[in-house]
């Protein structure tokens, strides 16, 4: 019997903490296929969150630093400066990337900084209880938004693809989610170009997630699913924003 | 030692930290500490594997020190009191995840945006941790440019000895003025270990752990023993690395307490009040943290009281007190950023103490 | 014929893989694991065509598929 597919070794043994039916676990798995297929772990140096994937690096199988909330694009500018030829990637959530961590994530664009950063924007703070994020959809409830969010109180929610698109620095985009197997393939895809786009010294790559978060949005695993792919897709359109030759 | 050179204290620290093996820097500008950034941005391309880079903050430039500390590189930033301010969350995430670099801080006047001129009212803040939860900084205040130099390249070798930041603390007199300087051949102390604990990749079976650089630990037990380790390196500091300077304190009756800039106007007073017949002396802590405390100690045993010069309300002079431990009468003169004391009124100071038997 | 293995304790039960499959053949156990979940499990190996959907939807990499 052959192995159709299995557990990859770029990812060690320890159960993940997150939720039942959380998609970080999805984006974990092939955020470190994408490492051990392009062979890199040797090379690789990934820098965790604060959020939910603030324990990363003890899934993430290769050296590893813990950033503090939304500086990871700056600790990977440190890292990379040192060892370019190390392959340097951030995992950020969205109230780390969109709220705290804008001006560095802005500025680690805008100069093409070479690494890859994976940012899942699953539109509300999971770690610390379910708050409003960035990215939380318009009328969209969550503890710090008991009424819905407000747009005329409190604005409406950042779309950091299309934003970061924008500037010339990057060197590619894309926005992709992992709500059914077709697009966690596509997901997988996006991913990987991410990294390749390191490895060739193209520049700046990040690739946007859309994750569930069936705890705080206060939904069965299924119906969260159900919600990324009506209510945040819409808002959030999927494709490749930025690609360069 | 090298040839003698004209150099202002901000560049004069940025060559010996290049001399000392820094190739990288990450700063943001803010007076008066420009001329470092200057300087690095001028050398550091220059130098094979070098890299100046201008952050968009200060908040980010402190990260990228995290970044390239935990690669393994040696270091620096630098900046000014509110800049300073800016960097404490990072500082306390680099001594949590126990890595090494040279902070330069050329202390400007407060509160808020204060003012660009020189001033010491940071020295809570250095010698207190400045940032969240408990640590220290090992905090040097040079008080000329030929220190500075000696300094900044013992703190490289420092930060790397404990894995923890060290804190160059100027005013913005030591960065702004022109001195004479020999840069030190420098030798790298040879019994610093190897940087086995740095992210530089890794793979099964290479002959280390995976390296995890973190300052993370939710169990309270294993963060308890994570903090007593950092407290055993303090102790070790305060064991082997307090530095300070005296003059004239043997048979002293007036001890004058001051670092820094401070400390070269208290030197001048102190030799005019000998002149005049009036028995003062100076302590000079170079190192802030660890404080000098055992010769103040000392000096409390026979001088008459002590006086505490600063460019600032007066923060020094608690460390004084505690040193002194009120055997002693301890005063205070102090001027706020940008008004540097004057060799006049501190003899004026030790004159009226001296003339009221204080 | 394609085999499922399925490392029932680190499974949380969210049952995002029975969803995936295409041929309907998992569901959730009635027992619980240490971790108090009810782990999934295969209702019918011999019907399985190996796709590994479920693996791919796996939250957790509870599910390694052989054929």
């Amino acid at each position: 019997m052959a192995v159709v597919y299995e557990k990859t070794k770029l990812l060690t043994d320890k159960p993940l903490h997150y939720c039942p039916g959380c998609t970080h676990g999805i984006i974990h798995r092939l955020v470190a296929e994408a490492l051990d297929e392009l062979g890199v772990q040797e090379k690789t140096i990934g820098i965790a969150p604060v959020g939910c994937a603030v324990f990363a690096y003890d899934y993430f199988n290769c050296d590893m630093m813990e950033a503090a909330h939304g500086r990871a694009p700056a600790v990977a500018t440190g890292c990379k400066r040192v060892n370019p030829d190390n392959v340097v990637f951030t995992y950020q959530g969205d109230g780390d990337l969109a709220s705290i961590g804008a001006a560095e994530i802005t500025h680690a664009a805008t100069r093409g900084e070479n690494i890859t950063v994976i940012f899942v924007n699953n539109a509300i703070y999971g770690m610390t209880g379910g708050q409003m994020a960035p990215t939380t959809l318009p009328g969209q409830v969550t503890t710090t938004s008991p009424y819905g969010r407000d747009p005329a109180l409190c604005g409406y929610p950042i779309r950091v693809s299309e934003m970061l698109a924008t500037l010339d620095g990057p060197a590619y985009i894309a926005r992709v989610s992992v709500h059914d197997v077709k697009h966690i393939m596509e997901a997988k895809k996006a991913i990987r170009k991410a990294f390749e786009m390191q490895i060739a010294g193209k520049g700046f790559a990040l690739v946007e997630v859309l994750s569930a978060c069936p705890t705080n949005w206060g939904m069965t695993p299924q119906e969260a699913l159900k919600w990324v792919e009506e209510k945040m897709i819409p808002y959030y359109p999927l494709g490749v924003k930025k690609e360069v030759e | 030692m090298g040839q003698k050179m004209l150099m202002k204290g901000n560049e004069a620290i940025a060559e010996a930290a290049i001399q000392a093996g820094c190739r990288f820097f990450f700063g943001y500008p803010i007076t008066p500490q420009n001329q470092i950034p200057e300087y690095m941005s001028k050398r550091l391309p220059k130098i094979e594997g070098g890299c100046f880079l201008q952050a968009e903050s200060e908040v980010a430039a402190i990260n990228m020190v995290y970044g390239a500390a935990g690669a393994g590189a040696r270091v620096m930033t630098s900046s000014s009191s509110p800049g300073i301010s800016l960097k404490q969350e990072g500082i306390s995430y680099i001594v949590g995840a126990e890595l090494p670099c040279v902070i330069v801080n050329m202390v400007r006047g407060g509160p808020g945006l204060g003012s660009i001129q020189p001033a010491q009212s940071d020295y809570y803040q250095s010698t207190r941790g400045g940032g969240h939860g408990d640590y220290r900084m090992l905090v040097l205040a040079p008080a000329s440019v030929q220190e500075a130099v000696e300094l900044t390249q013992k703190a490289f070798d420092l930060a790397d000895k404990y894995r923890n930041p060290m804190l160059v603390m100027g005013d913005g007199l030591i960065g702004q003025m022109m001195e004479p300087v020999e840069m030190p051949d420098y030798q790298k102390d040879p019994e610093l270990p190897e940087k086995t604990w740095a992210a530089t990749g890794w793979k099964p079976g290479c002959g280390r752990d995976r390296a995890i650089i973190n300052s993370l630990y939710i169990d309270p037990a294993v963060l308890e023993k994570h903090v007593n380790h950092l407290y055993e390196k303090y102790a070790a500091m305060e064991a082997n690395e307090c530095r300070w300077q005296e003059e004239m304190t043997e048979d002293a009756d007036y001890v004058i307490v001051a670092y820094g800039t401070t400390a070269r106007i208290a030197r001048s007073a102190m030799r005019k009040l000998r002149e005049e017949g009036i028995r003062a002396g100076l302590i000079r802590p170079i190192t802030l943290w660890p404080f000098p405390a055992a010769p103040i100690a000392r000096a409390a045993e026979h001088a008459k009281s002590f006086l505490t010069v600063e460019m600032s309300m007066g923060q020094m002079v608690d460390d004084v007190k505690l040193a002194v431990e009120g055997k002693k009468p301890v005063h205070f003169f102090g001027r706020t950023g940008g008004i540097v004391p004057t060799v006049r009124e501190i003899i004026t100071e030790v004159e009226n103490l001296a003339k009221e038997g204080k | 014929m394609a085999k499922l293995t399925i490392a029932r304790e680190i499974c949380k039960g969210c049952g995002l893989c029975a969803d995936a499959c295409p041929k309907h053949l998992l569901a959730l156990s009635k027992e619980i694991n240490t971790k108090g979940y009810h782990p999934i499990a295969i209702t019918e190996q011999d019907k399985c065509i190996g796709c590994a959907f479920c693996a791919r939807m796996c939250p957790d990499a509870v599910i390694k598929v052989e054929k």
